[in-house]
């Protein structure tokens, strides 16, 4: 695959003047966006950073079409998603819940199915297989299939949430918290089958992170949000060069600096950019 | 060389669709033919129903069912994921066929569903010894449930001990809460059934009495039928569903969200502060329940004996006492404080028994509700039986 510059590509998400303002009319009103500008394009993995109550879930559901923003213009693959018909919402974007979201009362397979079955026609089958595919894709065996959601590890409910997440083939991935709640052993198996997802797939990544060490690996490029915009926008290290306030402190820290320290000792570009395929 | 289109596929074109339409079309030529797959195939065109079944109509026309014998070519194809390249897969009987021409991302596809797609495995059937073992595994379920709900009664009786003995440190603000949601807050709804119900039977027992003359004695019937049984029953089921259901649910969250565990870390005991508050709230609110339910459903027959039969308010109230024993009313007081003490108990057994996920919330729900209703009527039979000789 060839690396092609990312303002070349075509994009996955297009913000413009985007406000988002809560309360109004007799209650004060609280701003959580204020004219914010943000362009993801196809195969990225981008990353949202920003403290709590900085605006980066209300971002995440206004890009799936959860919430209408209050004025400014959202495009998802060319498309405003609250304008978009709802049922075909699962072959546009996938969405990983930070806690996975497994319908408890469905088995595995049928998780992971419900969007295709919901379709219409297609034969069960099919259905069946196609699951078992995505089930196997993100590396659990057939014979999981049958348990429920109660009998999973947390590792696993983060896979089969995943692979729900992929049924439809949708171009466009996003993640909140990916590696929450996760051993580190798990979270490092969890950010290479993400890696892995986004190379074979071609897909572009969209996620809201606390953990920096994931954020460091995964990231082509990183949003920061602090005071109601986006204050800084590039690839992991170009962000943490910004001399922003926020950004020093939330990459300055000890934590901030033993990842740091982690990245320099890995290869370099295994983070980089990958051109979505064909 | 050139496509030639099936009959059908003039056809296939589909109006709304067009040439996204996922189709076939045979390529012949100087050698071999080659089936071109064309137009979209992917989950949100194959869920179509028209789509499929054109697809279907015309891979059968070209292919009949040796598909994986011709020579395929994907090359023209607009799209293609994951279930296009399984039905694909199918169509090909699992084999990759002799002559393929995909793209490179395209074999990327269909190699991963190669790889991933395997024999369903069909559900082993249980031996007779499994069969045997499950039996065995009920009956010890059943046990282990009788082994807690006596448990929590015994705990319930020292709990109440403990009260007695030091009624200042008992958890009253608990006890009156509880008394008044599942009291009060069930008197409107208790007295809608009750009132309905009197009604309905007084103008049924009506119809029947009036054929014999014996339009006096409904007021024997409604009393002795609604003070001894009816009255509680119907109080019974309705708080069972009511207020059982919700003693679950919240021991069942509480356990969801951990709110059990910490009780106990910090060494709280959850009977006296869970249990016994509600099943002692419970025990004091049925009866109270059960008699007003009682006396709107005495209410309602009254009304409706004035219109059908001509039986005076004033009658019925003087007929009364004379027609039911006070022995009947102390006998449902009786029973239904125990059936309040029965619903609380129950109840807060399954919420105690809740794991920490919703399935099984959902599940202990339901079980409480049922297993409480299904009680409180066991034991309204081994009342009557026993008080089979008291008010009648």
């Amino acid at each position: 695959m060839s690396q092609t510059p990312v303002s070349e590509r075509p994009l996955a998400v297009d913000i413009c003047g985007l406000w988002t303002v809560y309360g109004g009319g007799n209650a004060p009103e609280f701003v959580v966006h204020r004219d914010l500008d943000l362009q993801i394009a196809q195969g990225e993995i981008f990353s949202l950073v920003g403290g709590s109550g900085s605006g980066k879930s209300t971002l995440l559901r206004q890009i799936l079409g959860l919430e209408t923003p209050t004025r400014g213009h959202v495009s998802v693959m060319g498309q405003a998603p609250h304008q978009a018909d709802p049922r075909s919402a699962a072959s546009r974007v996938g969405m990983l819940f930070q806690q996975g979201a497994l319908f408890s009362a469905f088995s595995v397979l049928d998780n992971i199915a419900f969007a295709l079955r919901e379709l219409g026609h297609l034969p069960p089958d099919l259905v069946r297989d196609a699951a078992l595919v995505k089930l196997q894709m993100v590396g659990l065996e057939a014979k999981d299939a049958s348990k429920m959601p109660a009998d999973l590890s947390g590792g696993m409910v983060k896979r089969v949430a995943l692979a729900r997440a992929l049924i439809m083939d949708p171009p466009l991935l996003l993640l909140d918290e990916p590696t929450a709640g996760l051993d580190p052993e798990g979270a490092d198996g969890f950010c290479d089958l993400l890696l892995a997802m986004h190379r074979e797939l071609g897909l572009t990544v969209i996620m809201v992170t606390h953990d920096l060490d994931t954020l460091l690996e995964l990231s082509s490029r990183v949003a920061v949000l602090a005071g109601q915009k986006v204050v800084a926008v590039g690839t992991p290290r170009e962000v943490i060069a910004t001399p922003h306030p926020f950004i020093q402190q939330y990459f300055g820290g000890g934590r901030g600096q033993r990842a740091m320290a982690l990245l320099d000792t890995q290869s370099p570009g295994a983070a980089e950019p990958l051109a979505p395929s064909a | 060389m050139a496509i030639i289109p099936a009959a059908s596929d003039t056809t296939d074109a589909d109006p709304i669709a067009g040439e996204a339409a996922p189709r076939v079309a045979l390529h012949t030529g100087s050698g071999e033919p080659v089936l071109h797959a064309l137009g979209e195939w992917t989950a949100a065109r194959l869920a179509d129903v028209r789509l499929w079944r054109s697809l279907q109509a015309s891979l059968k026309e070209h292919a009949g069912g040796s598909t994986h014998s011709v020579a395929w070519s994907l090359e023209d194809v607009q799209a293609l994921d994951h279930i296009g390249a399984q039905l694909l897969w199918e169509r090909w009987g699992q084999a990759w066929p002799a002559d393929l021409n995909v793209t490179e991302a395209q074999r990327a596809l269909l190699e991963r569903v190669a790889r991933f797609t395997q024999q369903p495995q069909p559900p082993p059937r249980p031996s007779l010894w499994q069969r045997y073992l499950g039996l065995g595994d009920g009956v010890l379920a059943l046990l282990s449930h009788l082994h807690s709900f006596t448990s929590l009664l015994g705990q319930l009786l020292l709990d109440t001990l403990r009260l007695l003995r030091a009624p200042t440190r008992a958890p009253w603000r608990d006890i009156s809460g509880h008394l008044f949601h599942f009291g009060a807050t069930a008197l409107p709804i208790t007295a809608l059934v009750g009132f309905l119900i009197g009604v309905v039977l007084a103008y049924l027992s009506a119809q029947q009495l009036r054929q014999f003359g014996a339009d006096a004695f409904i007021v024997d019937l409604l009393g002795v039928s609604l003070v001894r049984e009816l009255g509680p029953m119907l109080a019974a089921i309705l708080v069972a569903g009511r207020s059982g259901s919700a003693i679950t649910a919240q021991i069942g969250v509480m356990r969801v969200t951990e709110e059990l565990d910490a009780m106990r870390v910090m060494g709280i005991p959850q009977g006296f502060r869970l249990v016994m508050p509600r099943a002692l709230a419970l025990a004091v609110a049925m009866p109270l329940i059960s008699l007003w339910t009682t006396v709107v459903a005495l209410l309602g027959g009254m009304v409706a004996a004035d219109v059908a039969l001509g039986i005076s308010p004033t009658y019925f109230i003087q007929a009364l006492p004379g027609a039911v024993d006070l022995a009947n009313l102390w006998l449902a007081v009786g029973k239904t404080a125990v059936f309040g003490l029965l619903i609380a108990l129950i109840a807060c057994h399954f919420g105690l028994r809740v794991e920490p996920n919703t399935e099984s919330l959902g599940k202990g729900t339901t079980a409480a509700v049922v297993t409480s209703i299904t009680v409180v009527i066991l034991v309204d039979a081994l009342f009557a039986i026993a008080f089979r000789d008291v008010g009648v």
